[in-house]
């Protein structure tokens, strides 16, 4: 099939950017959409035009790397689906495609589709973890965890860390990944010695970068993992719980 | 030069508790004196800095990704081998590493398998205190299920998501650290040199993949936990950055490379679909557990398969490897993968695979158990094939996965050069010339989390009071030159021909002589045809763009360069290696039936090789291995 792309280049950081439009002719149903990308790449270096720049890795959806802006969708049209594993057998010959960078103001653009994530770091650096110093773990069946919740701390901790709740979100916010790692963690007896106190810092974190949620549940509707937003429920359950015994101790 | 694997007297059960006895301490308040640089942030060097911060150890990490949670760790599906017995089948330390030792088809250090096997409990401990989200029964406790080359159930898995779910938990066990300020973590940064001063490791170059900047970085000693090398293959299950770059790097700073040949083609992965596909998309071998692998019986028959009767099937592993079935080891499933396509049973559009059926399971199980434990593995193979393999049988053939060469390491895991550790896919130490399956994710945590934690204060005691030199000093400025000069080079070409074209030719070179079967004709062919393409690459290649912002072009052509100095030793040691061993096959050694034949007089050592210059043969240096608690023998599986 024979394509018409619209992509977002940008020099750099402080470049202002423009849109400009290729040709991509032959593609296979076949490739991933990043394959085809590879082939247009080749294609503009060939024509001694410099590559599109985009992030990717594992390219089999676990790593979180990519992630595009596809015709205002945050890694296109299919569902619970990763920009790299999505295939051409979802376009028609004789598409237009729109490739846009994620569009939120806590992930700068780099270069053309290339942003910088880093906030996300932050914000495990501030609490999104559980205190067990190597070697001071006792043996793993001492605690017997019901497999419900194990199960449903393991469907928060599938996040991939992409930002794709982000790029959806009408205010920017980053709700759904902050929820996803509390969860994740506060669901299970381990994690809860530190439950409220990682909260609070996670979130205080998260604001100090990204913007408020209003559950418009765009971020549920991009999430490649397809994490739900009840997880976010939960946060500001813990957020709330957090914040209220901390009053309580510092009125003591 | 000799090689000395430090390896502790003793019986082999009591030589890493007399070892951690033995070896010099740093002691707490005087940890924070000592700087680390730890290069690579999957589950070897997360793990590592993690632990190593933990301890006191002033840390610097450094991550080519945005974000130490990209490593490639994170792709792992199947699962964690750990000797706990839970099952009560049978399971031992000395089983899990009999197994690892006879997995490895008699190539790997006695000593170091041992250890292995004896902190496997202690890893999968550590990953639960933290969190990790293992599967459970419905009881609560942990489960377990079963993988190649083993008939006992010691895996521990997180759904298809092991690999990211034990890498999330080094992660931020390393962003605690980074939090407490003990680790100082560097992203977007790439190692481009190793410093050496006076014979130790001192430093690295890096070069900001955002910026550009070349900036150096001194440390008392450098741990390397930077990977395998399968991408020498152009297509591999690997991501797409995973590169040889940094060991290769040290490698031409004097660290000895090991058995670089032996290379790790796994049995499992989607056939390729076209000729742009870029990589190879790995499907668990934990589907060996319920799959049943098979081709028809007739070549070139043309029917769908579901339409192919039982009796017109020929199940080759089963009827094969009696004992084993489907689980027998990647090497062996491998290659009689590849025997069924070359006798023209293939199957698919371009016969290039076989198939993987769970028609027999479903029945047995029902598909809500098959999904329960492989959901997310049907849905990749559903996304990336367009067909349901929940309906029909999946098609598979093997692609490059894992390296188990790497640099030479004793037993402290410290590579020839002082000062510089070498941790995970990095090193050669643990696997021999075959891998087991759930067998990658054990070495790197043990690696990280236990054992170069205890060994790394051998090194350091003695350098108390001693600063490692500034990054003014001349071996810095000597290095930041040379880097500079390489970057500047590959932009000053200005050729005709794309990296990738380049590194898609090599690839193929590497995959038709050096992949799952080897003869002197080829390699020695393969030899000069990599050698020309090289000289080829140097004089034609094409990166656009400058070295002063991101340029993704730039970063692939400096690691293609390192890839085609790899390549030719790959093809020299598999050359030298007159033997066939795990997943290195000489067709000139193989038994009557077709399987690996050892030749254990000439060469049950380990292969080292040192690094002479671009034009100049490399040296050998050989470490005979001893084997006093496993008995050399031909492997069977049948």
């Amino acid at each position: 099939m024979d394509l018409t792309l619209k992509v977002w280049r940008q020099d750099g950081p402080q470049d202002a950017g423009r849109f400009e439009t290729y040709s991509a002719e032959s593609i296979s149903e076949d490739m991933s959409f990043l394959e085809m990308l590879d082939v247009v790449n080749e294609r503009l270096v060939e024509e001694g035009t410099e590559p599109i720049a985009f992030d990717s890795d594992c390219r089999e959806g676990i790593c979180g790397t990519c992630g595009l802006m596809i015709d205002g969708q945050a890694h296109g049209p299919q569902r619970a689906t990763a920009t790299c594993q999505l295939h051409m057998r979802s376009y028609r010959d004789g598409d237009e495609i729109t490739i846009e960078p994620w569009r939120a103001a806590a992930f700068p653009i780099m270069k053309d589709l290339v942003v910088d994530r880093s906030p996300f770091d932050r914000i495990v650096e501030a609490g999104g973890f559980i205190t067990a110093p190597t070697g001071s773990a006792p043996d793993a069946n001492l605690i017997p965890v019901p497999k419900e919740d194990s199960d449903l701390a393991f469907e928060a901790a599938a996040c991939i860390g992409c930002g794709a709740c982000v790029a959806a979100c009408p205010n920017g916010a980053a709700q759904l990944f902050t929820a996803a790692k509390l969860a994740h963690l506060n669901l299970l007896p381990q994690g809860q010695p530190e439950r409220y106190q990682r909260t609070e810092a996670m979130v205080d974190e998260m604001e100090s970068y990204f913007g408020s949620c209003t559950n418009h549940g765009e971020c549920q509707a991009a999430c490649p993992k397809d994490i739900s937003i009840d997880f976010i429920a939960l946060l500001n359950r813990d957020y709330g719980k957090a914040k209220f015994s901390g009053r309580r101790k510092r009125a003591d | 030069m000799q090689l000395d694997a430090k390896i502790p007297a003793g019986p082999i059960a009591d030589k890493w508790d007399s070892h951690r006895f033995d070896v010099k301490l740093v002691n707490p308040a005087n940890k924070r004196k000592f700087s680390v640089i730890v290069v690579g942030t999957g589950l070897a060097g997360a793990s590592a800095a993690a632990t190593l911060g933990e301890l006191g150890y002033r840390v610097k990490a450094f991550t080519f990704h945005d974000s130490p949670r990209r490593a490639h760790s994170i792709a792992a599906q199947g699962g964690i081998n750990a000797a706990k017995n839970y099952h009560n089948d049978g399971d031992s330390v000395f089983r899990l590493f009999y197994d690892t030792v006879k997995g490895g088809d008699y190539r790997s250090r006695e000593a170091n398998v041992y250890r292995l096997a004896q902190v496997s409990g202690e890893i999968i401990d550590q990953a639960t205190a933290q969190g990790v989200p293992f599967a459970r029964e419905y009881g609560g406790l942990l489960d377990n299920r079963s993988f190649g080359g083993a008939q006992v159930s010691r895996t521990f898995y997180a759904r298809g998501q092991t690999g990211q779910q034990l890498l999330l938990g080094a992660y931020q066990a390393m962003a605690r650290q980074v939090h407490e300020g003990s680790v100082d973590l560097h992203t977007k940064s790439e190692m481009l040199d190793l410093v050496t001063e006076g014979g130790r490791a001192v430093g690295i170059v890096t070069r900001d993949l955002g910026t550009g900047e070349i900036s150096s970085h001194s440390a008392h000693a450098v741990v390397l936990a930077t990977g395998g090398y399968s991408n020498a293959f152009f297509l591999s299950t690997n991501a797409k950055a995973c590169n040889v770059s940094a060991i290769w790097r040290a490698h031409r700073k004097g660290a000895l490379f090991a058995n670089p040949c032996y290379t790790q083609i796994h049995p499992t992965c989607i056939p390729q679909s076209d000729d742009f596909q870029s990589k190879l998309t790995l499907m668990s071998e934990s589907l060996r557990n319920d799959g049943r692998i098979w081709v028809p019986v007739e070549a070139d028959d043309e029917r769908p398969p579901n339409e192919i009767a039982e009796d017109e099937r020929d199940y080759y592993l089963e009827r094969r490897y009696p004992a084993f079935g489907n689980l027998v080891p990647r090497d062996v499933a491998s290659r009689a993968a590849k025997g069924m396509i070359d006798a023209g049973l293939g199957i698919g559009p371009r016969r290039n695979g076989v198939y993987l059926d769970f028609a027999t399971a479903i029945g047995r199980l029902g598909r809500d158990a098959i999904e329960a434990k492989y959901g997310n593995l049907f849905e990749m193979y559903a996304n990336i094939t367009g067909e349901d393999p929940y309906a029909v049988p999946m098609r598979i053939y093997p692609a490059p996965h894992y390296t188990m060469g790497g640099l030479w390491v004793d037993y402290n895991l410290m590579t020839t050069v002082p000062g510089l550790y070498a941790i995970g896919e990095a090193n050669f130490s643990d696997h021999g010339a075959n891998r087991l399956g759930a067998s990658a994710l054990m070495q790197g945590l043990a690696d990280g989390y236990f054992v170069l934690p205890n060994t790394i204060s051998d090194y350091l005691a003695p350098l108390l009071g001693v600063q490692p030199p500034p990054t003014d000093h001349p071996a810095f400025t000597q290095a930041v030159a040379d880097v500079t000069g390489r970057v500047d080079g590959l932009l000053a070409v200005k050729g005709t021909r794309t990296v990738d074209w380049f590194h898609r030719q090599l690839g193929k070179i590497l995959w038709d002589y050096c992949g799952m079967a080897r003869n002197r004709a080829g390699l020695e062919k393969a030899i000069s045809e990599i050698r020309a393409l090289r000289e080829e690459f140097q004089t034609d290649v094409r990166v656009l763009g400058g070295g002063e912002t991101l340029n993704l072009s730039l970063e692939r052509a400096g690691r293609v360069a390192d890839f085609f100095e790899l390549g030719e030793l790959m093809c020299r040691d598999a050359l030298y290696r007159e033997e066939s061993a795990g997943g290195h096959f000489r067709e000139e050694h193989q038994t009557d039936e077709g399987e690996a034949l050892r030749d254990d007089d000439r060469f049950a050592h380990v292969a080292a090789w040192g690094w002479n210059g671009p034009d100049r043969d490399p040296s050998l240096t050989v470490e005979q291995l001893q084997f006093e608690h496993v008995k050399l023998a031909q492997r069977s599986y049948k």
